[in-house]
């Protein structure tokens, strides 16, 4: 069944058509990955989706519901949670902490327990602190459970985001590039933990530049181009598609290997 | 009728002037260093006081505004070069507290060098009131009007036809590529802190025959000034004029036809209702957050 | 599972242990008084740095939040003639209420656009008590009665100080209470990413409204007290430049560090009191002062002594308010 039904969407900058009437629909489960060139529109439909910015046409649903308008935090009570291609680090606060900031939405909110410490908060804390500390070794950050952010590898810090995104235990998570500026053996585990993560369940949605990870790891591939979607399917029927090809004609990355 | 509208026009546009003076320092030095010189008032007062201690030391008036000027400018100078250099990637709030501390400092010196009087300027071309349609119109209010149009005329120049001033645009848009290409941000931002003191003290020294000046006459300036430069969009020159214009002249009919108590509270109201409305100011552009 | 959160007992404890002791030292009532105020400036600071140093947002009006609190006691008290608890209660919602009206469209706007809008509104209130002479006295002040509770009058500085004292724990656990809570690490979120904290499900918004008018109330609750206990309160009090003093006690100490708040606070009510010696040259050396610190410690004492101590660059703080 479809997750998120995206329809006629645009958005336009400034008389620039940043994304431009387009419509396509994720199914649950699996792992789904948007690709296209520089400006292609990808990481402005991640901001669409979630809600960063407002569409100037169209429709988005997320479980059959219009979500067109609602803020990102409701839509992470919805069950959307995401990345950011630039990293988007709490760096005033230790890694633990920044993963359970992700499990907010699961924690007591409420402001009179915290001022007066009562309805068992410092033991939901330390749960909330077992857990995180679970995730973080889930993404593969055990040696870092007691590390403040600042002092983390580029690397970590792509996970780190991972797991405070998984926190909310969302349904569909959408990743901004996840590999960017990794190596090749740093891109491999990236690669084996986005599929840990498919396999718990979540509907996996990727924006990524590195051609070899998504041939490999995708089963739907949307392509875009100008804010316009050039084609769809699985990683081999975009890999023949003549438009795709004309597309990145030149780049020669949709054959396999690293874009540049 | 007119008569009393167009003396409040003539108050507030003469006000304005110097507010748009003030507001057009804090630009240059924004867009130098994103930083906001809360010490900004203080040039106005610097430029009026010294002006005055110089007279009365016996220097004849052009001389002493020269000097006067020239005082303020290296005070400016320093203050950037003993200050704000080195704690140039502190935060905004650190910021903040060092150019307010520095204003405070200010404050102490011209206090203890100078004195804690009030003081007049002598107007620069006699105090007989021009009569425009049974509003009066003082001399010294075409000075600062004229003197403000000049200093923007040359602000204009400076900026859009020099080397010098077309590199401090440059280094404002993009900091890191003006230094690529060979432009010396630290003497950039040490001029602006320059030519923002040069305008403040030109101001002040321009609006000493007005309204008076005493050691502590720059804080509201210096206040009112920073509406006018958000009033108008932060960094942006022509949004700064406008917006000294529009404070004083709503602060005028404010006062004349609201309520003369509430003068100095009128900037502050106007700029919370345009902050709620438009957070950008009247000309500012927009700002989107790149995620 | 270790706790990356300051020991908060023994920081509770050094805190009354100091207060407990501190009186032994005091040769007379004028140090007493000199420590209650500090007490008073260390109570809007701890809400304050709340607001700046966890959230990331800055004040520049707080001074009249405190002033709201402080002529709600003196008008309320001396006009109406409300006991002084009901007085404080009306003036702590009020101005509770009033932050809250306030806070969705001022703490949209950020770093320099926040300053301004948040310095007018302080400025605003407190030319209204400047002007509204029949009521507040103007600009030279009215009297305010003393505190008194159930028949008992609170008077003298030595009875007062153990007042402050006990409040100011209490403050500071308040504080820290906030802090380790799922409230307090969405403050911190705020300051580190906004957008990320929004897609983490935190509702940015309403958190900053949140710490806006807790910061508020605190300033509002110690403008009452110190308007009870000085007996006196005028519009200067709670002006502009106390706004900037809280700030820079609040910074001074170290943002995001409710003990540096503490610090902070005594520190810049103490220093005025020494300066005096060199009368004229009072404001010179206390604005020379500002400045140095600020550029030589950035990061306030408490960071900055914590991280020479640990023999380590002060803990990274993102720019607050930016």
């Amino acid at each position: 069944m479809s997750l998120l039904k995206v329809e006629n969407l645009s958005k336009v900058f400034g008389g620039v058509h940043a994304v431009e009437d387009l419509s396509f629909t994720i199914n649950q489960g699996k792992i789904h990955s948007i690709i296209g060139p520089n400006g292609a529109g990808k990481t402005t439909l991640f901001n669409l989706i979630t809600g960063i910015y407002t569409p100037t046409q169209g429709r988005i649903a997320f479980d059959d519901k219009d979500i067109v308008g609602l803020a990102p935090y409701q839509l992470a009570a919805l069950g959307m949670s995401r990345t950011f291609q630039n990293l988007q680090i709490f760096f005033n606060m230790s890694a633990l902490e920044n993963v359970m900031v992700g499990l907010h939405l699961h924690l007591d909110r409420r402001l009179f327990p915290a001022l007066f410490r009562l309805g068992g908060i410092a033991a939901k804390e330390s749960q909330a602190e077992e857990e995180a500390a679970d995730l973080m070794r889930f993404v593969g950050l055990g040696q870092y459970v007691g590390s403040e952010s600042s002092s983390m590898p580029y690397g970590a810090l792509k996970r780190l985001e991972i797991a405070r995104a998984m926190a909310a235990k969302s349904r569909i998570l959408l990743l901004d590039e996840p590999a960017a500026g990794l190596n090749p053996s740093e891109t491999a585990e990236i690669d084996e933990l986005i599929r840990k993560i498919s396999e718990t369940g979540v509907t996996v949605v990727l924006v990524e530049h590195d051609m070899h990870l998504v041939m490999g790891i995708s089963d739907h591939i949307l392509v875009l181009d100008y804010g316009k979607k050039l084609a769809e399917g699985t990683a081999r029927e975009v890999r023949a598609n003549p438009d795709v090809i004309a597309a990145y004609l030149g780049s020669g990355a949709i054959g396999g290997g690293h874009a540049a | 009728m007119l008569a009393e509208f167009l003396q409040f026009l003539f108050s507030g546009v003469t006000v304005g002037a110097a507010y748009a003076l003030v507001a057009l320092g804090f630009s240059i030095i924004y867009n130098a260093s994103y930083v906001i010189n809360f010490a900004q008032g203080e040039f106005v007062m610097l430029g009026g006081m010294a002006t005055v201690a110089l007279i009365s030391a016996g220097l004849p008036m052009p001389i002493a505004v020269f000097l006067a000027v020239m005082i303020t400018v290296g005070i400016g100078l320093l203050l950037e070069k003993l200050t704000i250099e080195p704690a140039r990637d502190s935060s905004v709030v650190t910021m903040i507290i060092i150019t307010i501390g520095a204003s405070i400092f200010l404050r102490g010196l011209a206090q203890v060098v100078l004195d804690k009087e009030f003081h007049a300027l002598p107007p620069f071309t006699g105090d007989e009131p021009i009569i425009i349609l049974g509003a009066s119109l003082l001399p010294q209010s075409i000075w600062v009007l004229v003197g403000m149009v000049v200093l923007v005329t040359i602000m204009v120049f400076f900026f859009g036809h020099t080397k010098l001033g077309k590199a401090m645009l440059a280094s404002a848009h993009n900091p890191l590529a003006a230094q690529l290409v060979g432009i010396n941000t630290k003497q950039i931002l040490m001029l602006s802190f320059g030519l923002s003191a040069m305008l403040g003290a030109m101001g002040g020294v321009l609006i000493a025959p007005i309204s008076a000046t005493y050691y502590e006459v720059g804080i509201m300036l210096g206040l009112k000034g920073f509406c006018a430069s958000i009033l108008g969009g932060l960094g942006n020159f022509s949004g700064a004029i406008l917006g000294g214009l529009i404070v004083g002249i709503a602060e005028a009919m404010g006062a004349g036809y609201i309520s003369s108590e509430y003068k100095d509270a009128i900037a502050f109201v106007i700029i919370l209702l345009v902050l709620f409305f438009m957070p950008s100011g009247l000309l500012g552009r927009p700002g989107t957050d790149r995620v | 599972m270790h706790r990356l959160n300051s020991p908060r007992t023994g920081g509770l404890m050094a805190l009354v242990a100091v207060i407990a002791v501190l009186p032994l030292f005091f040769p007379n009532n004028f140090y007493f008084d000199v420590a209650i105020l500090a007490g008073f400036n260390a109570i809007v600071c701890i809400g304050l740095n709340l607001l700046i140093g966890y959230a990331g947002q800055i004040s520049l009006g707080h001074a009249g939040f405190l002033g709201l609190g402080a002529y709600s006691s003196a008008v309320l008290t001396t006009h109406l003639g409300w006991p002084p608890f009901l007085a404080m209660a009306v003036g702590a919602v009020a101005t509770g209420l009033l932050a809250f009206l306030v806070a969705r469209p001022i703490l949209k706007l950020k770093g320099h656009y926040l300053a301004m809008a948040t310095l007018g509104l302080g400025i605003i209130i407190s030319i209204v008590m400047n002007q509204e002479e029949e009521l507040t006295g103007g600009p030279d002040g009215m009297t305010v009665p003393p505190l008194t509770a159930f028949g008992y009058e609170i008077y003298g500085e030595q009875i007062w100080y153990w007042v402050v004292g006990v409040l100011l724990v209490f403050c500071v656990w308040l504080a820290l209470n906030i802090i380790e809570s799922p409230v307090g690490r969405s403050l911190k979120a705020v300051h580190g990413s906004e957008v990320a904290a929004e897609v983490s499900g935190v509702d940015t918004g309403h958190y900053k409204a949140l710490v806006f008018v807790i910061s508020a109330v605190f300033a509002s609750l110690a403008g009452s007290l110190g308007a009870h206990y000085t007996g006196f309160v005028t519009p200067a009090d709670v002006g502009f430049f106390k706004s900037i003093e809280l700030v820079t006690m609040v910074v001074l100490g170290g943002m995001a560090s409710t003990y540096g708040a503490v610090i902070g606070a005594a520190i810049l009510t103490v220093l005025p009191q020494l300066l005096t010696q060199f009368e004229e040259y009072e404001h010179m050396i206390f604005g020379l002062i500002l400045m140095l610190v600020m550029i030589f410690m950035p990061k306030g004492l408490v960071p900055s002594l914590i991280g020479k101590i640990l023999n380590r660059p002060a803990a990274q703080q993102e720019d607050a308010a930016s």
